[in-house]
């Protein structure tokens, strides 16, 4: 009976298609759900740096404020402008919330978690955090208002700017592993956090992390939504789902360049101490804890810093972070070579 | 492998339909969204053939910056539809002529009308015997050495034109102010802020 199991969902195509999507299931419900609590514990981190109590009122300690949200958003209703490009104005506000989610397919949540575990998996991740720009600058465009315009325009701007240094940063992290396998990255960092690639490679974890801040328009980096100047930015025009769909992509795609930085520098699945009580944790509760803990890095900036200018901003992607990583990684390559600390391929 | 066949055919109709909607659409913004689904179609093209590395650089380079920053001129043109329509059946003949020297390349290249296939068989015999590792590997193995002084030039290339777009669009203009970071750090509270001591009632 077993064997005929194994053999309906290894061989049989119905089966491997179910298993198949039973793994995104598996990987997209716990994502929108940590999606709506990110937000919840956004407005809780700002609150408390704020000397403010947050949202308290919805469930208890307003844990059921999130749903509130969404359920606000999906009841509402969706405005198309009269003079808006409908068909794209529609599309623009999925592609941004499904390039967030197809790039979940090859992060690896503990040893052998992963739904496709390709061997540009580094590549491909990088591919898709490049086409999320799109979703943006189409809704600029095809909103057909000024503000909404210009905040796309200079979100395509930033994003390309940022996503060179990240580049730089990936290839760094590759040269230290030999592979472009996101498992293989993480196996290169077994063995305690002393092995983590967050201490020898410093530099560029600080500029990864900035410019994943940069890529998702986050504060300081939220010029393209800035509300004094420009409204909302490029999401002016949206309302209900429409905007509640750009609102979920940009929290995914925070938790994704969490999982990231935790997969490139902070061991992915691996425990920090590589002893007894910490191993029996299973690899994934301590994934998740990395990953919060950057997130709350992302809150905290939010409730700190002031937004940057808009030359700032270019002036830090392309004179600063450029020349700072590729630098990084000559030294890098330099120093595998010459240390014959190159990995075998 | 028919599951394959399928998604080939799939793939390769998308990419020649959206090719062919590059060239007809009135709206260069969408010519410009067309040529990204062509990219994208390309790329899943080179997925099937197992070649991951190309497919993904495809993405990276010319969806993710090249078509972003078409978009980005294409969008802020003051497009008027009659001028583009006019222009269409004068450009006609050397757009179809082009077509036409770049498919004739192809079929020369893959040795279909005779001439050229010794390369391709080379190749094919070279591809063979990197076939046990992934291609990005295989790649990494001859462009830094094999192919190093090929790859250098192709760089310089791109270096000359950077420079050669800088020189066209640099112009100084007077009285812009800028800021110098440097001199702000520079600045100490000697030199930035005077002490004024005010007496009551003075003012200033």
């Amino acid at each position: 009976m077993s064997a005929d199991l194994i053999q309906f969902f290894t061989v049989n195509w119905l089966g491997q298609l179910i298993v198949i999507v039973a793994q995104c299931l598996a990987v997209t419900v716990p994502l929108l759900v940590s999606v709506a609590y990110m937000t919840y514990v956004d407005r809780k981190v700002w609150a408390s740096i704020q000397l403010r109590r947050g949202p308290n009122v919805v469930g208890p300690f307003g844990l059921l404020q999130p749903f509130a949200d969404g359920l606000k958003l999906v009841l509402k209703e969706t405005i198309v402008p009269s003079s808006a490009n409908a068909v794209l104005f529609i599309i623009a506000p999925m592609i941004a919330f499904m390039t967030a989610l197809v790039a979940w397919a090859v992060v690896p949540f503990d040893d052998g978690w992963v739904i496709a575990d390709i061997n540009v998996g580094i590549l491909y991740l990088f591919a898709i955090s490049s086409l999320g720009v799109y979703g943006i600058i189409i809704a600029g465009w095809a909103s057909n208002s000024k503000y909404a315009f210009l905040g796309a325009l200079r979100s395509a701007a930033q994003m390309v700017s940022y996503e060179v240094s990240i580049g730089f940063v990936l290839i760094t992290v590759l040269l230290c592993v030999g592979s472009l396998n996101l498992s293989d990255v993480v196996m290169a960092q077994s063995g305690g956090f002393w092995h983590w690639f967050f201490l020898p490679l410093l530099p560029m974890f600080v500029i990864f992390f900035v410019s994943a801040l940069a890529e998702t328009n986050r504060t300081p980096f939220d010029l393209p939504m800035s509300e004094a100047e420009l409204v909302a930015g490029f999401h002016t025009e949206y309302s209900a789902m429409t905007f509640g769909l750009f609102f979920l992509g940009e929290y995914a795609n925070m938790i994704l360049l969490s999982a990231l930085g935790a997969v490139l520098f902070l061991g992915g699945w691996m425990s920090p101490i590589p002893y007894a009580p910490f191993t029996y944790v299973p690899g994934v509760v301590w994934f998740a804890l990395k990953i919060a803990f950057l997130l709350f890095v992302f809150s905290w900036t939010k409730g700190t810093l002031p937004r940057y200018r808009y030359d700032q901003l270019m002036r830090l992607g392309w004179k600063v972070f450029l020349p700072v990583s590729l630098g990084w990684v000559v030294l890098t390559a330099a120093v595998l070579q010459f240390g014959g600390w190159v990995p075998k391929s | 492998m028919l599951l394959q066949a399928l998604a080939f055919y799939v793939f390769a109709a998308v990419t020649v339909a959206s090719g062919a909607m590059v060239v007809v659409s009135r709206n260069p913004v969408y010519s410009v969204l067309f040529l990204i689904l062509a990219f994208f179609n390309a790329a899943a093209l080179f997925v099937l053939i197992g070649a991951e590395f190309i497919a993904m650089i495809l993405v990276i380079v010319y969806v993710g910056a090249v078509a972003v920053l078409f978009l980005f001129v294409v969008m802020m043109l003051d497009i008027n539809l009659v001028e583009l329509r006019e222009g269409f059946l004068k450009y006609l003949p050397v757009g179809a002529m082009i077509g036409v020297v770049l498919f004739a390349e192809i079929l020369l290249g893959l040795g279909v009308l005779g001439a050229g296939s010794a390369t391709m068989t080379a190749l094919n015999k070279q591809g063979a015997q990197v076939l046990a590792i992934d291609n990005t590997r295989a790649i990494g193995r001859v462009l830094y050495t094999q192919y190093f002084y090929l790859f250098q030039v192709a760089g310089i290339v791109l270096l000359v034109a950077m420079i050669g777009a800088i020189v066209l669009t640099l112009r100084t203009r007077p009285g812009v102010r800028r800021q110098k970071v440097g001199d702000q750090i520079n600045r100490t509270k000697e030199e930035a802020m005077t002490v004024v001591k005010v007496p009551t009632r003075g003012g200033v």
